[in-house]
């Protein structure tokens, strides 16, 4: 589904991603994780077009992302930050983004009962709250039925209801057969998620497996730990 | 693009800042009129509020919507939208709702003071095409200082400063050498001059409509014996809108490169 291939970045005299290779399968849910800086964000927005890459190369379903713009159709997209023009209301905001993407679709009415988003429908943007805000960009992001789902730090702000109900949502999806990347600070949101990861330390991929392997490398017997203890791995 | 166009405009157009400088113009035309009387001497009056006034409020406008809306732009720009047209739409959003506050805001209390039947008419509509001009051309100058600034206060810093340049400070070095210079024949450099900054331009495409010699200035009348009343406005009003097309496609091409 995804193909990364000796992917550079350079932000100034930062050298932020330093040859990443990385290749997601279709079905498969990998969590990227790592330190603050480690070039987690900057790793999902190459694929989105976002961030455009020194060298090396990245396909999305077997097409380049370069000059190009229509493989983001193949995408959802959940930002770190929920941040909307502030004088549309939420449901222009929806109809705005269906429209953006010829996408009539009907899911969004499913999501505003699950999220209680209905009397928030003809607030404006403005004048929300963070949590709130957050749903509506969860909203925005499971609305359409795309074979690839991005999610970069989903859980912000969200409380504990919502929380479960986005965990939920993730294993619908993934029983459809979605192919989902997800960065998250959260160790239990990602255990609960995924039992793949990709852990990056300073623009380098550090390791690549599953969660027991994970375990089983460093020792430890419980994921947090784990993780935590990569970095001391990484001195040996 | 007409998506995205259409989405800004109908985002700004609700902002209440596009109520507040609409509201302005639509007092100051008031004001004008009550206070001259009379139509031809309330749009030269105006010209001289517009030329000056136009180009800050745009300048101001386009740094702040671009910053503003910066967080949206990374929502769109995940979107099966091009890029030019993300940036392009947002760009004439802006400089439309400017536009047309303008537009609106003075055409309303010069339609009620009967400018249709007077014949200042044709003044004041070169007068509004020139206002939107300016805030197209300074919109678009906006973006590209916003596109190459990460830093707010800096873009921010840069927008004013180029505000500052255009209206005050390019006019005092133009004088300045001109006086030095005197013993020279400057009629090719002042003409070149003021191709150079849009409001001068602007200033002088007015004046030679206005057809009022004492108002010319130094420039204003180089242009009339250079190029003729109509070539005159003709070669002005032709860079003019190269003064938006040159900014747009830096635009364009900034927008392709950058990383969000």
């Amino acid at each position: 589904m995804v193909q990364i291939e000796g992917l550079h970045k350079k932000f100034g005299r930062n050298e932020v991603l330093q040859g990443i290779d990385l290749e997601i399968g279709r079905g498969e849910i990998f969590a990227i994780l790592g330190p603050n800086g480690s070039g987690k964000t900057t790793l999902i927005k190459s694929v989105l077009g976002m961030v455009i890459p020194n060298t090396g190369s990245i396909h999305v379903n077997g097409h380049s992302i370069k000059k190009n713009h229509r493989y983001r159709n193949e995408i959802d997209y959940l930002p770190q930050i929920a941040n909307f023009p502030s004088n549309l209301r939420v449901n222009e905001l929806i109809r705005m983004i269906k429209d953006l993407r010829n996408d009539p679709s009907e899911k969004d009415q499913e999501l505003i009962e699950l999220f209680g988003l209905k009397p928030y429908l003809n607030k404006k943007l403005g004048t929300l709250s963070g949590g709130t805000k957050q749903k509506v960009n969860i909203l925005l992001t499971f609305m359409f039925d795309s074979p690839l789902l991005i999610l970069d730090e989903p859980t912000t702000g969200l409380d504990p209801i919502s929380l479960i109900r986005l965990k939920e949502l993730l294993t619908s999806e993934k029983e459809k057969g979605k192919t989902i990347l997800v960065t998250s600070h959260i160790m239990s949101f990602v255990e609960s998620v995924t039992s793949k990861i990709v852990y990056l330390l300073e623009g380098k991929i550090y390791f690549k497996g599953s969660i027991p392997e994970l375990k089983a490398r460093t020792k430890q017997p419980d994921f947090e730990h784990a993780i935590a203890s990569i970095l001391t791995l990484a001195d040996d | 693009m007409i998506k995205i166009l259409k989405y800004s405009f109908y985002d700004l157009i609700r902002s209440r800042w596009t109520y507040v400088y609409f509201a302005f113009y639509l007092l100051l035309g008031i004001v004008l009129l009550f206070l001259n009387n009379d139509l031809s001497k309330a749009v030269i009056t105006l010209m001289n509020v517009i030329i000056i006034l136009v180009p800050l409020i745009s300048t101001v406008f386009g740094v702040m919507y671009y910053y503003n809306s910066r967080e949206f732009t990374e929502l769109l720009l995940a979107q099966p939208v091009k890029r030019s047209s993300i940036f392009i739409g947002q760009y004439l959003g802006v400089a439309l709702s400017l536009s047309i506050s303008l537009v609106v805001g003075l055409g309303l209390p010069f339609i009620f003071y009967g400018i249709f039947k007077s014949v200042a008419i044709w003044d004041f509509v070169l007068l509004l095409v020139t206002g939107t001009f300016l805030s197209l051309i300074f919109t678009a100058l906006s973006f590209n200082i916003a596109l190459a600034n990460e830093n707010r206060i800096k873009g921010f810093g840069y927008a004013i400063l180029l505000w500052l340049f255009m209206a005050v400070i390019y006019d005092g070095l133009f004088l300045i050498s001109l006086l030095i210079f005197e013993e020279y024949p400057l009629d090719t450099f002042s003409i070149a001059a003021t191709l150079f900054n849009p409001i001068d331009l602007s200033r002088v495409l007015i004046l030679l409509k206005l057809d009022i010699s004492a108002l010319l200035g130094y420039t204003g009348a180089l242009f009339q014996k250079f190029f003729g009343t109509y070539f005159g406005m003709l070669i002005s009003s032709a860079v003019l809108v190269l003064w938006v097309i040159v900014p747009s496609f830096f635009i364009y091409r900034r927008s392709r490169r950058k990383d969000f």
